[in-house]
């Protein structure tokens, strides 16, 4: 098995926690993992993105062009990362912003209104983990036992105590996740 | 600090391997993309715990310095920076060359000329293995291409530099810095006692006792004589280096028609180039270079009487490629393949070179 | 008297200091170096620190200053003492750590160097040897050398409007929070030499105090760069480096001394001197 993902979004959205949260779960279940920011100014207020890979296997490139998830949470990484996905491949984006819907026809197309879910419920802080909830239920690549440990690895001991409002917002999402398009 | 499984950023790997390999002190400047090292140590404390000094200086030029000063004294001492902040580490680096001091300093390339960006490169090649300062001197040169490998090679990099009194250079860039893989980090070995740091560095200037003579860290010889015979000494060194410590990974190289010389983040495209190569059925491998400086002339050597092409991947203009080149004696036919800039190629790209310049 | 019968054990009143080795100095005659050395040598004698001192020599005419002290010793890249002697010393906090350094390496080239170290406050003794000029390079403009004054690189005089104004750099550390002793003395003279020691001393007895740079320049004359005899050179000196470059204590455990006024530390109108 190998899983490779991008997520994209603007800065703030939690884009970067989200993969290492993902990446440190793959760890836990002793899988190979590489997670590959992008970094600089585009991090301060622009877009963010960050490359997640989960293998059985010794991961290759850190760095690739082609993905077989891209989760977009602005209408510009939606742009710029529609078409790098794999023929067969998966798109998850939220429709908050979005003027322009996905178009391929070769590949999975699924949204997650993650945005407007999370203020509703006042959980604007684990939204990233609303969508998190929605890729892994439709592609489970990561045990739940696993999530959990890889919580606890990635956040601080002192937001512990933040820990299953994190894992309620991975269920919502589960049950949030509506397909668009599928092959 | 014990033996554990985190997932770390190469800049932490660094970090944290200095920590625990016993390092006395870390001297650095910020410089993107590789400000997590000195983030990390700040963060660390170290001297709360190890003893470890870390201080922020007011320049690279301070901070190696501060590295020549520290580790004159015997003890372990570390700087890392990216490539501009290197360029004006040069003078340090020729002195420390020159007055055979051990120590290890970190280059997080990123893409030149002159401020160039911010994003990964390759392309202080030159710079690192054919001098970047004035005078002949080679500083051991070794390039991670993992995370676990930015962690390791820091252990490696203080066998190395007191084994021949030559300062070490960990050679990576912005990916390998940023990106997070698994690490397994190691049991802390402990900062060299007194009595230790004595027995390792008898040269330093750790002040004199009655029972010797002063030691004297200087790379200064007005006699030019005597200069001549210093500088032997010093090119016999790096020819033991050169026999001793080169270090490479061939991945499927036995049954390859071609094969792949790259180093660091390029190796990592590369491995994957390579994985989609044999997918369609081409015997291609990856000579992965670990030394760049001894850099491995016999192994080019060897490969190149077996395969009949080689492609140069390397995030430059094409530096290493006269190495190899020199290596194979151009007995068959070596072309060059790289993007610049910051800009990182795609395994996709590597290999549609391999084929339309190698395999044809 | 035969030389023999001088050099006997009981004619003995005043003998080389052990901390000083035995190689022959490569300084002119009439220059400061030798004098700031033996006085530097003699306080390590005296405080029983020889082998916990380590001394940071720069580039310029006391280069090879390491073979002198029968110390420890590294010589470092033009300007960039301060750095090492910082590392040396945060790694090695119970050594005495010294930096020797003239004008242009410690005023012009190392400039970011020196006056980092000193607002860090590096428990460390800086000395400094200013006589105006690049001795070593043949007598070009430092950044010491006064307004007026001629130089190989200001043939007709140091101008202002062209080479900027001499720099005090002693006046400018004072004014830093970091350092804790600054001082300005000479070796000119037997009276001078001994306030000069007891300068020093006290810089070397600062370290164990923990409390901030100490620093001590020292006025020196060049007669070689100067092109006098050392007698003029030193008449020189005191007539035109001293009004430009008064003698003296400027701050002392920390607080700048009484007759330390704001004129004083900033002299408006540097005076301007002739030179043959």
């Amino acid at each position: 098995m190998t899983e490779e993902l991008i997520i994209a979004g603007f800065g703030g959205q939690g884009v970067l926690s989200m993969g290492k949260i993902l990446a440190y779960s793959g760890v836990m279940e002793d899988k190979e993992v590489s997670w590959m920011p992008s970094y600089g100014p585009e991090q301060r207020g622009g877009t963010s993105n960050v490359t997640v890979i989960i293998s059985d296997e010794r991961i290759c490139s850190p760095i690739i062009s082609k993905y077989d998830t891209a989760i977009v949470l602005n209408q510009q990484s939606l742009d710029k990362f529609e078409n790098t996905v794999k023929p067969g491949g998966l798109l998850i984006y939220d429709p908050n912003g979005i003027t322009h819907e996905p178009t391929r026809k070769d590949i999975n197309i699924y949204k997650i209104a993650a945005t407007e879910k999370a203020q509703e419920m006042g959980i604007s802080k684990v939204f990233n983990m609303v969508v998190l909830g929605g890729f892994l239920k439709l592609k489970p690549i990561v045990g739940s036992e696993f999530i959990h440990k890889g919580l606890e690895k990635s956040l601080p001991a002192r937001h512990h105590n933040l820990i299953p409002q994190n894992e309620e917002a991975i269920e919502i999402g589960k049950g949030l996740i509506e397909a668009v398009h599928t092959l | 600090m014990a033996k554990e499984l985190k997932l770390m950023k190469g800049n932490e790997a660094i970090a944290r391997a200095m920590i625990a390999s016993g390092t006395d002190g870390y001297f650095g400047y910020p410089i993107t993309p590789q400000s997590e090292v000195m983030e990390t140590l700040m963060a660390e404390k170290p001297w709360e715990t190890t003893g470890m000094v870390v201080l922020q200086a007011e320049s690279e030029l301070a901070s190696i310095n501060m590295v020549y000063g520290g580790a004159a004294t015997g003890k372990k001492v570390a700087t890392s920076s990216s490539s501009p902040g290197i360029s004006l580490m040069q003078e340090g680096l020729t002195y420390l060359a020159g007055a055979e001091i051990p120590c290890v300093i970190m280059n997080a390339m990123r893409g030149g000329p002159g401020l160039g960006t911010i994003q990964p490169a390759q392309s202080d090649y030159f710079q690192s293995v054919k001098g970047g300062g004035h005078g002949d001197y080679q500083l051991y040169t070794i390039a991670p291409s993992s995370v676990q490998e930015m962690y390791d090679f820091v252990f490696d990099a203080w066998d190395i530099a007191f084994k021949y009194r030559n300062p070490v250079l960990i050679l990576t860039d912005g990916a390998i810095g940023q990106c997070m893989e698994k690490c397994y980090t190691r049991d802390y070995i402990p900062r060299w006692t007194e009595e230790e740091r004595r027995q390792h560095a008898p040269w330093g200037t750790w002040g004199k006792p009655a029972t010797r003579s002063h030691n004297i860290i200087t790379s200064l010889e007005l006699e030019s004589s005597r200069q001549e015979v210093f500088n032997q000494k010093l090119q016999a060194k790096y020819r033991e280096m050169e026999e001793k410590e080169v270090r490479f990974e061939a991945l499927n190289c036995e049954d390859a028609d071609y094969i792949f010389v790259a180093y660091g983040t390029s190796a990592r495209i590369c491995m994957k180039s390579m994985e989609l190569a044999r997918a369609k059925g081409l015997k291609v491998g990856l000579l992965r270079l670990i030394t760049l400086y001894p850099f491995p002339k016999k192994q080019i050597a060897e490969l190149a009487k077996k395969v009949k092409g080689m492609l140069c991947v390397e995030m430059s203009a094409g530096q290493m490629i006269e190495d190899v080149k020199l290596a194979a004696n151009c007995s068959i036919p070596i072309e060059h393949y790289g993007r610049f800039g910051g800009i990182i190629p795609s395994p996709e790209e590597v290999l549609e070179a391999m084929e339309k310049e190698i395999i044809k | 008297m035969a030389n023999l019968d001088i050099v006997k054990p009981e004619n003995l009143v005043y003998t080389k200091t052990k901390v000083l080795t035995d190689n022959v100095m490569h300084y002119c005659p009439g220059c400061g170096h030798g004098t700031a050395h033996r006085i530097i040598a003699e306080v390590i004698d005296e405080m029983g620190i020889q082998d916990k001192t380590i001394g940071v020599s720069p580039v310029g005419c006391s280069v090879l200053a390491y073979n002198y002290f029968d110390v420890d010793f590294q010589e470092a890249a033009h300007g960039r003492a301060p750095a090492v002697a910082t590392a040396i010393k945060r790694l090695n906090p119970d050594c005495f750590v010294f930096t020797y350094q003239g004008d242009g390496d410690l005023a012009a080239i190392g400039t970011a160097e020196t006056l980092h170290a000193a607002n860090r406050g590096e428990n460390i003794t800086m000395v400094f040897i200013n006589n105006g000029i690049y001795g070593m390079t043949g007598g070009q403009m430092a950044p010491t050398t006064l307004v007026g004054m001629k130089s190989a690189t200001t043939p007709y005089g140091r101008r202002v409007d062209l080479n900027g104004y001499p720099l005090r750099i002693t006046e400018l550390l004072a004014t830093l929070p970091g350092t804790y002793y600054v001082t300005r003395q000479s070796v000119h003279t037997p009276g001078n030499v001994r306030k000069a020691k007891a300068a020093i001393r006290k810089a070397f007895e600062n370290q164990k105090l923990n409390k901030g740079l100490s620093f001590v320049e020292i006025c020196s004359s060049c007669n070689s760069g100067w092109k006098m005899t050392p007698v003029q050179a030193n008449k020189w000196m005191e007539e035109n480096m001293f009004p430009n470059y008064p003698l003296g204590d400027i701050k002392v455990d920390g607080k700048l001394c009484e007759n330390i006024t704001a004129e004083r530390l900033v002299l408006d109108h540097p005076l301007t001197v002739v030179n043959k």
